[in-house]
């Protein structure tokens, strides 16, 4: 809503400045987003300096230049005839869209002779202001205004007010001036007396059919005739031009004016144009109807239309039609004022995708009552402008809406705001705002005026007193240090924890959209169905991410495409496995690229592989708590890792929760995406499978013993098939006697060479301790051929001499 | 006899460990003069043999630690010759140790439940994909709304039933049906709204908060929110103002703005003249508190709802909202916090 201080003052007797009511309307819940000069086709031209000025490459007499408009703008580029062309030179720029004064032609980027020039520079006959048409215009000593306007702007700022949705009332200038008076900054004028000599009835017949879900509620009209239309005085112009609207006639500038100025929109038929009759109607499915925007619309069912007897004329409190639209020379007009229902309005325009100021308005809900006030103060502009008789007013409908009354305990204010409010002051305040009050024993009956649909309940009173009070006065109670529950449950804790778990392994957190690319999640997500978004910002983010490496590797190829190709990414976040609310759990994922090593002085590069990404999850998930001897991993694998080179890791056996999955991802996965640096690994930890700990000694560790005795150690070769797995010997090794074997490390695997085909060495060392004594050397011997006879019975492997 | 003091001599000036060595054996070995000496004590009377043999143990004595001490001393010299060959240029590079980062928005999301935590609230969570009630008409705001005009939605479904929550608000429902009043939440996560530019992405971070008890007015919701502002900023003065507003959930609805001041272009929080948004709240609508199961007559209390992203930007001094969700490793490694900076109540909350 644009209001300016001449406008407001129509309707607020006030002494203030334009600096005091800015700050005011904020404080009082109408923010001002911005104050603008005023606008008209003039502000468009700007001083401008030309950079450089060359030669254009495929005409002689013309020139290419660079213009500068200021700092905070592009160097524009523009074709330009003019002799006086030149750089340094400091003259007027109009951009495209600009209407140039002399020729009325608007400006268009444009091709000249192969080049596109962006605007032009300007000679004073092309403005208007001289006859010269020499060159362009040579200004002096202006390089300090570079970049504003040329023309000085008549007008006066305007005043753009952001309007929440629940104040309709304060889209018409008038509702804000009752706001501000309300608020103490002057005096609220009552809006003159009208007398208009109203000699003849209102010749055109109207009805409002009974029907359901008829979305005009009455509809009040004036016939004028013999009016002569023209354009718009002075004065009125400038109002519509303060509004950034264009003048267009007076008629449609006066219904104009009244919106804005009374919030009550009007439409103006040309009478002679209405087919015998006015039907307010809902539509039948496939009518159409052409608007005055110029587009034609096909209508659904059970949308208000007003039409004659050949068709809609216009759509309800939306858009009138161009058949009936009024000219300048239009005769006889018939003036619309009527309220349709805001949800029937938001319906129909949202279903046919039309956006006008009257719709804005009547969805917002305006006053029902304010219909012959509007019809008076339009129809007495139209007869002083315009000339012509007026009809009396007819109102179809219902004519007259009861205003609610609300009934308001006095102690609810300070419940609710926490300081109390003295009767007088709440009085004083709701009448100002056009309720009316009594008192009955301890309550307020408040009457709400019809043009504020927003207030329903006693909180909704609470909020216009407090509102004009002043929040500021509201005295802050500090929150008290104390605490009842757990801040975080245990899934929140695992998260954050994880979470910083995995970048200490050298990961860089990102965060990546929830949705993303179905070419690239089907990649990753195993075949599942996916999950579309309907409305999507762009084809390339259609489905919600049903695995964290979809984006993330989108991210990976974006900055190895920068150049950086060693690269550890990682995201804690959802993904989903379906539509409904719920569907979805916290992955980590993580993706690893490139090199190890790379041109490092002192070691060999290598690439990253599996076992990168391995060391990565494995100690990420002890460090969360799952004890090593739970951690079960296997070759158990998903199709979007590398077969040979990936596997799972599953609590404490192979039939355990999937905790973990890792390995090096797919190379047609890799080559499908073109990424530069192909080593990528990669692994995701399902947090939801995450053990919760016991309750009960969750804090207690069990009790420790330490040896005393000496350690001894012992190395094992054996020879065992090659798809024997180094996890299952550790186990098995492990196993022989838990008491004595406390750790089993595997120091080298080879085959190939003199090894027979189809068969591995594996070397294993074993710390061999016990808690009660030093072991013997009988004792150690023992030990040894219980883990050789082990071994080789269940792997049917030989210890190698 | 020997000559003790050339002896001693002799040691101290021994050369390397192995003349020293042929020294011990020479003089102290099985065939050393002394040995042979000891040996001969037996044949001595007692009173002899007690003189003899205490001058023996003298000498000895006198000669091991000749050699010991000289031994400490080659074994030094050793050393500083040794080292004197083992010099490397210390100023090549050290061996590589990973380095990763948490994303500003994570930080702060840890910094916020921190000083949420430290007044008694608990963090909420709920899904990402909600039911158009829980985001819109349990938040009184029905079908025909022009509030939801200012939420340009994503949806699953044609019927417009399923949708990608547009603010994190619908979890206060979840929440409130869930449970027994009084309720004191706050509930991070991911928002999603279908417009995209400059100042927009179409997913971004938000923070709700809800108390709900028997008397919680708004002095108690301002209270709240100077004492976040303040914590979160780190600043102990900083200028704020409730602006009334609209929110259909909440009644009355506040924004609430902040002061700032511009130096060298870099945004100062808490002085100036200068007013920022930072966040919407009010006292929660009794339709609300119906929609959920909760008695808006006996219970009352407010909520606020803020952006995440844009407070790490104000916090750190990040421009471009959508710099965060592009994942350049550049800026993630500089705008990004290590891993062991954890926000704690007794720590503070940066370093």
């Amino acid at each position: 809503m644009i209001i300016t201080l001449s406008w407001l003052k129509n309707h607020l007797t006030t002494s203030l400045n334009l600096e005091k009511i800015i700050n005011k309307l904020t404080d009082i819940g109408l923010e001002v987003e911005a104050v603008k000069e005023a606008q008209n086709e003039l502000s468009d031209f700007k001083i401008a300096k030309v950079l450089k000025a060359e030669k254009h490459p495929n005409a002689d007499k013309l020139k290419l230049c660079e213009v500068s408009i200021g700092n905070n703008s592009d160097i524009k580029k523009v074709v330009c005839g003019a002799q006086n062309a030149r750089s340094g030179l400091v003259t007027v720029y109009a951009p495209p869209g600009s209407i140039i004064p002399k020729s009325k032609m608007k400006l268009k980027i444009a091709k000249i002779r192969g080049v596109e020039s962006h605007g032009m520079l300007c000679s004073g006959n092309e403005l208007n202001i001289s006859d010269d048409s020499e060159g362009i215009i040579e200004l002096k000593n202006r390089e300090k205004d570079i970049g504003k306007n040329y023309f000085k702007s008549k007008g006066e700022k305007s005043i753009d007010i952001s309007v929440t949705p629940n104040r309709p009332d304060c889209l018409g200038v008038r509702g804000i001036a009752r706001d501000l008076a309300s608020a103490g900054l002057g005096k609220f004028s009552n809006l003159k007396k009208i007398k208009i000599k109203q000699s003849f009835k209102q010749p055109i017949k109207i009805s409002i059919t009974k029907e359901k879900n008829q979305g005009c509620l009455n509809f009040g009209a004036c016939y004028i005739k013999n009016i002569q239309n023209k354009e718009s005085p002075e004065w009125l112009k400038e109002k519509i031009i303060s509004l950034g609207l264009k003048p267009i006639s007076a008629v449609v500038d006066i219904t104009n004016y009244v919106m804005f100025d009374l919030n009550r929109p009007l439409h103006a038929y040309d009478a002679d144009k209405i087919d015998k009759e006015i039907v307010v109607r809902n539509s039948k499915s496939g009518e159409t109807f052409t608007a005055l925007d110029g587009k034609t619309y096909k209508l659904g069912s059970n949308m208000c239309v007003i039409s004659d007897r050949t068709g809609p004329l216009g759509l309800g409190g939306i858009i009138g039609g161009s058949r009936s639209g009024t000219e300048f020379d239009t005769k006889n007009i018939l003036l619309e004022a009527a309220y349709f229902h805001p949800s029937s309005i938001r319906k129909t325009a949202s279903n046919l995708g039309v956006d006008t100021d009257a719709k804005y308005r009547f969805e917002r809900g305006i006053d029902p009552n304010s219909i012959i006030e509007g019809l008076e103060v339009a129809t007495n502009l139209i007869l002083k402008i315009c000339g012509g008789e007026a009809s009396k007013f007819s109102v179809e409908g219902k004519s007259k809406v009861k205003n609610r009354i609300l009934e308001i305990d006095q102690t609810k204010f300070k419940k609710v705001i926490g300081i109390p409010m003295p009767s007088g002051e709440a009085k004083k305040i709701l009448n100002s705002l056009g309720f009316d009050t009594k008192i009955k024993k301890n309550k307020f009956l408040v009457k709400i005026p019809t043009w504020r649909p927003d207030i329903y309940q006693d909180v909704d009173i609470i909020e216009e007193l407090i509102r004009i009070k002043g929040f500021d006065k509201i005295s802050l109670i500090h929150p008290k240090k104390s605490r009842n529950k757990d801040t975080l449950s245990f899934d929140q804790k695992l998260f954050h924890f994880s979470q910083r778990a995995v970048a200490t392994k050298g990961y860089m957190e990102a965060v990546t959209w929830s949705f993303t690319d179905s070419r690239i999640d089907k990649h990753f997500s195993q075949g599942k169905r996916e999950i579309e978004i309907t409305n999507p910002i762009s084809s390339d983010l259609n489905v919600l991410r049903t695995s964290i490496f979809s984006n993330l590797i989108v991210y990976l190829k974006k900055n190895q495409d920068r150049g950086y190709l060693d690269l550890s990414l990682f995201e804690i976040g959802p993904t989903f496995y379906g539509k409904k609310p719920g569907e979805q759990q916290v992955v980590i994922g993580g993706l690893k690229s490139g090199v190890v090593n790379r041109k490092t002085w002192e070691a060999k590069p290598r690439n990253v592989d599996v076992f990168d990404v391995k060391a990565d999850v494995v100690k990420t998930l002890l460090e969360i708590g799952i004890e090593e001897n739970n951690i079960h991993v296997s070759n158990k694998t998903k199709d979007y890792y590398n077969p040979g080179r990936s596997g799972s890791i599953n609590f404490n056996s192979e039939n355990g929760v999937l905790l973990a999955s890792f390995g090096e991802i797919h190379p047609s996965i890799i080559s499908s995406l073109d990424l530069k640096e192909q080593n990528v690994s990669g692994f995701e930890i399902f947090l939801k499978n995450i053990p919760k700990p016991k309750t009960k000694y969750r804090f207690s560790k069990k009790d420790y013993s330490i040896s005393d005795y000496q350690k001894s150690e012992r190395d094992f070769a054996f020879i065992i098939n090659e798809d024997f797995k180094a996890g299952d010997i550790k186990k098995l090794i492990s196993d022989v006697d838990t008491n004595l074997i406390k750790n089993v490390k595997i120091f080298d695997v080879f085959s190939g060479g003199n090894m027979p085909a189809g068969k591995k060495s594996i070397a294993i060392n074993v710390l061999i301790q016990s808690i009660e004594k030093t072991l013997s050397q009988k004792d150690l011997d023992d030990i040894s051929q219980k883990i050789i006879d082990i071994v080789k019975a269940k792997t049917g492997g030989t210890i190698r001499s | 006899m020997i000559d003790l003091r050339e002896l001693i001599q002799k040691i101290s000036q021994a050369k390397d460990k192995l003349e020293l060595q042929n020294i011990k054996s020479q003089f102290l070995g099985k065939n050393s003069q002394i040995n042979q000496e000891f040996k001969k004590l037996g044949s001595l009377s007692e009173e002899e043999k007690k003189i003899k043999a205490s001058s023996l143990n003298n000498e000895k004595q006198k000669i091991t630690e000749a050699i010991n001490v000289r031994f400490k001393e080659l074994e030094k010299l050793e050393i500083s010759k040794k080292l004197q060959k083992d010099k490397v240029d210390v100023t090549l590079p050290a061996r590589e140790r990973p380095n990763g980062k948490i994303h500003p928005v994570s930080q702060v999301i840890d910094e916020i439940s921190s000083i949420f935590s430290e007044i008694g609230f608990s963090v909420a969570e709920g899904p990402d994909v909600e039911t158009e009630y829980n985001n819109f008409t349990a938040l009184n705001t029905p079908e025909d709304h022009p509030a939801r005009d200012m939420h340009d939605t994503f949806y699953l479904d044609n019927d417009k039933k399923i949708l990608l929550r547009t603010h994190t608000s619908p979890v206060q429902v979840r929440a409130m049906l869930n449970g027994k009043p009084p309720f004191k939440i706050i509930v991070p996560g991911r928002t999603y709204r279908c417009d995209s530019d400059q100042t927009h992405a179409p997913m971004f971070h938000q923070l709700e908060g809800l108390h709900i008890d028997k008397d919680i007015t708004m002095g108690h919701l301002k209270g709240c929110l100077d004492y976040f502002v303040k914590e979160f900023f780190e600043v102990k003065k900083i200028k704020m103002r409730f602006r009334p507003s609209h929110f259909p959930f909440t009644e009355p609805s506040a924004e609430v703005d902040i002061g700032y001041k511009l130096e060298n272009g870099r945004i100062i929080v808490g002085e100036g003249d200068k007013w920022l948004e930072i966040l919407g709240c009010g006292m929660v609508h009794p339709n609300v508190l119906k929609n959920a199961k909760v008695d808006p007559n006996k219970f009352q209390g407010f909520a606020f709802g803020m952006g995440i992203d844009r407070l790490a930007m104000l916090k750190y001094g990040i421009n471009d909202l959508r710099s965060f969700f592009e994942s350049d490793y550049r800026w993630l490694n500089y705008f990004g916090f290590d891993p062991l900076d954890v926000p704690t109540n007794y720590r503070g909350l940066s370093r």
